[in-house]
């Protein structure tokens, strides 16, 4: 059924997806069952978890769809919280293959859990980075839409607490953002993201801070890019 | 809302989602420029730094328990990653210590 390509990739993979494993089964149990206190099928389930593919949005769109009918704000909102796929997708240019299926696939499927591991992980020799890309992106939704779903059409079955699981993707995001501290010689980026987002967060709030932080570290990397162009760029050749 | 308003106002969800995910390849795959490229590569450590911000941006520092469990099940994970560097046992000693917590089965004394 697979090539022997696909299966080493697939193999090379998996791995990497087991925090993420843990963290979509149950989030995505949790917005399922939220989807149906809120009185919708599975069938709205299915289609939101695989075709917008973005946690934060899915939950919000719960409340556009009991409320009224508001198709522009409805879309203006989705593209504010959505925004930081840009930054992903100007990382990512380079590195996903450039055409054809597994392209167009890739892109549609860059959450930032999938993103995060596609960026940041050392993909082993002899494993090919477009086969092992698609198996973290596939596995990840996957993982979504199997635990969205189950969360619709069983509800509230659990016989243990869950309480307190979201904080896998935390504690995911944190460890991916130590090994490349970790790794790199220039924490620069790192710092200036954390501290820009922290100080953003701290004068708009959590609702409002994501757009002000991109702008904020967007304007200082464009503004710094004299100083810091060679070294960015030289220090990922080598 | 008709079924026909909600098929709408999903489609806007994956619209906007998408634009923003498909946008930097639309303009920039055939022909990169330096500025771009650039930002390709000074952009991602702090996009996980704006992600982990992003995951704790509910916490409250000033009320209830001051975000203690989040930050010591956070720290847990930082100091169990820099001693392991094995990424499963960092994120799932810090996901258990943060569930205990939340869960009253441990509680902070004070």
């Amino acid at each position: 059924m697979l090539h022997e390509q696909q299966k080493k990739a697939l193999k090379a993979a998996f791995p990497h997806t087991v925090p993420i494993l843990t963290g979509f089964l149950f989030l995505g149990f949790a917005y399922g069952i939220y989807m149906h206190s809120a009185g919708l099928s599975v069938v709205y389930t299915f289609f939101m978890a695989s075709l917008i593919y973005g946690g934060s949005l899915e939950l919000l769109a719960v409340g556009f769809l009991l409320g009224p009918f508001a198709p522009m704000e409805t879309l203006f909102l989705a593209i504010m919280i959505q925004l930081r796929h840009l930054f992903y997708g100007i990382a990512m240019l380079d590195k996903f293959p450039k055409k054809g299926w597994k392209h167009f696939y890739l892109i549609f499927g860059m959450c930032d859990e999938s993103f995060s591991i596609n960026y940041s992980t050392k993909i082993p020799e002899g494993v090919d980075p477009g086969w092992f890309m698609f198996f973290v992106t596939l596995l990840n939704q996957i993982y979504w839409v199997l635990g969205s779903c189950l969360g619709t059409l069983l509800g509230n079955v659990l016989p243990f607490s869950t309480e307190g699981i979201d904080f896998v993707m935390t504690a995911l995001f944190a460890v991916i953002f130590l090994d490349q501290f970790l790794k790199e010689k220039n924490h620069f980026s790192s710092l200036l993201g954390l501290g820009v987002s922290i100080l953003s967060l701290v004068i708009f709030k959590a609702e409002h801070f994501i757009l002000p932080a991109m702008l904020g570290i967007l304007s200082i990397f464009l503004l710094a890019k004299p100083k810091l162009e060679r070294q960015f760029m030289e220090a990922k050749k080598s | 809302m008709t079924v026909w308003q909600r098929i709408i106002i999903i489609a806007l969800c994956i619209l906007g989602t998408m634009l923003t995910r498909f946008l930097p390849f639309i303009l920039f795959q055939k022909n990169t420029p330096k500025t771009v490229q650039y930002l390709g590569k000074a952009l991602p450590p702090a996009s996980f730094a704006l992600l982990l911000v992003y995951c704790l941006r509910n916490v409250q520092l000033f009320s209830g328990n001051q975000g203690l469990p989040e930050f010591l099940s956070l720290g847990l994970t930082i100091l169990m990653h820099c001693w392991k560097r094995n990424m499963l046992l960092s994120i799932f000693s810090g996901t258990v210590l943060y569930m205990l917590f939340q869960q009253g089965i441990l509680a902070l004394p004070f």
